[in-house]
């Protein structure tokens, strides 16, 4: 199985060139193969923010580089950004992040609707997601009309609308309770073996990063442990 | 992503909000409704007099007596149309000021040729008209024998003030219907030949014949203007010989203004120079009056670009109006992308780019605005016509007016959305998705 994320020596500073300059990431190295489950934890402060934006090229790192299913990322312009996360990374929240006012389904159809995708197929499509997700009877449903454990379920979908090569998820239980936080792992371990979906986790839970197949352990902005759970290879 | 997409997102987002939009549409709203009744009513305007150039005598000419010193502007002292400056200085007339019966019948011989017919008609008064018991407000007019040459009146009954009756100066006068109606019963037959009793303020109580009996025709624009003074003085509008209006009020054989006729072929523009130039010996000894002819042509010019002028001032201030509509649509649009940072944060890490946020949003300006500016066209065009309807013009809105105003708010959607919509595109993602 190939490499889906390669970064090498990635470093990232804030501030940059002010006296409070603070250097978050001090040279990461690190990669993700696909159909991997990798949890990445540690405490707060430790740079998993920052990292997660960087794998989600929602920011570009200071230094070092970063491939993504074989794109030079550092040589991206904006829109090529733009697109990257589009087609390639299905992001996940804590806070869902469904758009307001805006039902269910439309929700979910709304990374196809920015990869031009046709109305028909985007609904098709979007109707087939929300069967995975058990949520065909809420598609009509404003985020505000359902539970939290539901809102999670609608942002899975939509993370999956373009077939992306990685799922990123930030704390996607923390805002749940422990048993539709099951629910959701749940669902992302039955994406990661049936459809084979590469998955990012960003957790402080020990407890949840056990059950991935490779745990990186971030502090102080270096990567300072790699537990291998189960080789796939 | 397609347009239709944002109109439904631009529409779902301001129907969430709809008071909200409504208050940030009312700049808008008030802009354009005002600019298009404005235009409608100025169009009516323009419309009907330019429709009157044709059917009344465009190849009439106007002489008229001017002061001196109002920057000898012939056409501000003709035929109603008076102005402050020249009304002022126009009580100051002395009778040597003004033209006299004389100097028009010289006129009338010298230029047999070009003139057609010299119309001269003189308010002689409001009063009332008695026979029997009944009486009715009425307002006389006293005219010339061309005055029916050039003025168009339908007969109903009996016949014009003929030519005989001009000459000998007889009490006879041409009634409207209207009248008849008070007097009468209605009945024209009944009223031909009756002798009706005119008290006239400041003019000696006369017993006129009626020979005939005319129904006004309804003349919009310059008609409509006489008929709103007679509105006000009240009462049917009589004609009567025009020497018999003078010994009614015991006033002298002389006038302001009169209309000339000209006949086919007649250059009007440079007869009028002619007329202006034949009176000036009589007025070189004057200090204070002059006379001046100007074509019926160059006057309605004259009032359109009064028209237009106007219109063109309100639609400025109207412009400010929606200057400041659009203000307070970029506020609102600035505070709407400042609630909904998180969503634009999330727009962006699913892919939108800086592109799709900016467009979002202008459309979504750009909507609002629209939207506001249907509802003042609407708005406008009704109370265009209320406006025309009130002053007795057919309204005719302006359909150039139309399509700028609604193309002009989409404008300023674009105008004053780009702001708040490019600070939304150029937002960081990662800013934004923290955004609490």
């Amino acid at each position: 199985m190939g490499e889906i994320i390669r970064l090498e020596n990635i470093v990232k500073s804030f501030y940059i060139g002010q006296p409070n300059e603070l250097e978050i990431l001090h040279g990461i190295n690190m990669s993700v193969n696909e159909g991997e489950f990798v949890s990445i934890v540690g405490p707060s402060g430790s740079g998993k923010s920052t990292l997660m934006n960087l794998i989600g090229v929602l920011d570009r790192p200071t230094r070092g580089s970063y491939y993504l299913d074989g794109i030079d990322v550092e040589k991206a312009k904006d829109d090529e950004l733009s697109d990257i996360r589009n087609r390639k990374i299905g992001f996940v929240f804590q806070t869902y992040n469904l758009i307001a006012k805006t039902n269910a389904i439309k929700n979910v159809e709304l990374p196809m609707l920015y990869a031009g995708v046709s109305g028909s197929e985007r609904r098709k499509k979007a109707e087939r997601l929300m069967e995975m997700v058990e949520m065909s009877d809420r598609c009509k449903h404003l985020p505000e009309e359902l539970s939290g454990g539901q809102k999670q379920r609608v942002a899975i979908a939509r993370a999956m609308a373009n077939d992306p090569a990685i799922i990123l998820a930030d704390e996607p239980t923390g805002a749940l309770d422990s048993k539709t936080g099951r629910l959701v792992m749940d669902l992302f371990h039955k994406l990661n073996e049936e459809q084979g979906k590469t998955i990012v986790l960003i957790t402080h839970s020990r407890e949840l990063s056990e059950e991935t197949d490779r745990i990186l352990s971030l502090k102080d902005g270096n990567i300072v442990s790699e537990d291998i759970r189960r080789d796939r290879n | 992503m397609l347009i239709a997409e944002n109109i439904l997102l631009a529409l779902n987002s301001i129907m969430s909000n709809k008071m909200r939009a409504f208050l940030t549409m009312l700049g808008i709203i008030i802009g354009i409704g005002s600019v298009i009744s404005i235009l409608t009513v100025g169009n009516s305007l323009t419309l009907t007099i330019e429709d009157n150039m044709q059917s009344m005598g465009s190849k009439d000419v106007y002489v008229a007596v001017t002061p001196k010193n109002s920057n000898g502007k012939a056409e501000s002292a003709i035929d109603g149309v008076k102005y402050p400056e020249s009304e002022a200085s126009r009580k100051d007339m002395a009778d040597s000021d003004y033209i006299t019966g004389d100097m028009i019948k010289d006129m009338s011989d010298k230029f047999k040729e070009q003139i057609y017919a010299v119309n001269v008609s003189e308010q002689v008064g409001a009063g009332t008209a008695a026979y029997g018991s009944k009486d009715t407000n009425i307002s006389v007019t006293g005219v010339s024998a061309g005055y029916f040459l050039t003025n168009s009146v339908e007969i109903k009954g009996g016949r014009m003030i003929g030519a005989s009756d001009f000459s000998n100066v007889r009490n006879v006068c041409l009634v409207e219907q209207s009248l008849v109606d008070d007097l009468f019963d209605g009945k024209v037959d009944n009223a031909l030949g009756r002798e009706v009793e005119f008290d006239i303020e400041d003019a000696k109580t006369t017993t006129f014949t009626i020979v005939g009996v005319y129904e006004r025709v309804e003349n919009p624009g310059m008609g409509s203007m006489s008929s709103m003074m007679e509105l006000f003085s009240g009462g049917s509008k009589v004609y009567i010989p025009l020497k018999a209006g003078k010994q009614m009020t015991g006033s002298k054989d002389l006038y302001s203004t009169f209309r000339v006729s000209t006949t086919v072929g007649v250059d009007t523009e440079q007869f009028a120079n002619e007329l202006t130039n034949y009176f000036k010996p009589y007025y070189s000894g004057n200090p204070n009056f002059q006379v001046q002819a100007i074509t019926f042509e160059g006057m309605l010019s004259s009032l359109t670009s009064i028209i237009d002028t106007v219109t063109l001032g309100i639609s400025i201030i109207a412009g400010i109006a929606l200057l400041v509509g659009g203000i307070g649509v970029m506020n609102i649009m600035l505070v709407s992308v400042t609630e909904r940072t998180r969503e634009i944060g999330t727009r962006k890490a699913l892919g939108a780019r800086n592109s799709s946020i900016r467009i979002q949003f202008l459309i979504e300006a750009m909507i609002i605005c629209l939207i506001g500016g249907i509802i003042g066209l609407i708005l406008g065009l009704i109370g265009g016509s209320l406006l025309s309807a009130l002053l007795g013009y057919p309204a005719t809105p302006s359909i150039p007016g139309v399509i700028f105003s609604l193309l002009f708010s989409m404008g300023i959607g674009l105008a004053f959305g780009y702001f708040p919509a490019d600070k939304a595109a150029k937002m960081n993602p990662i800013d934004a998705l923290r955004y609490e």
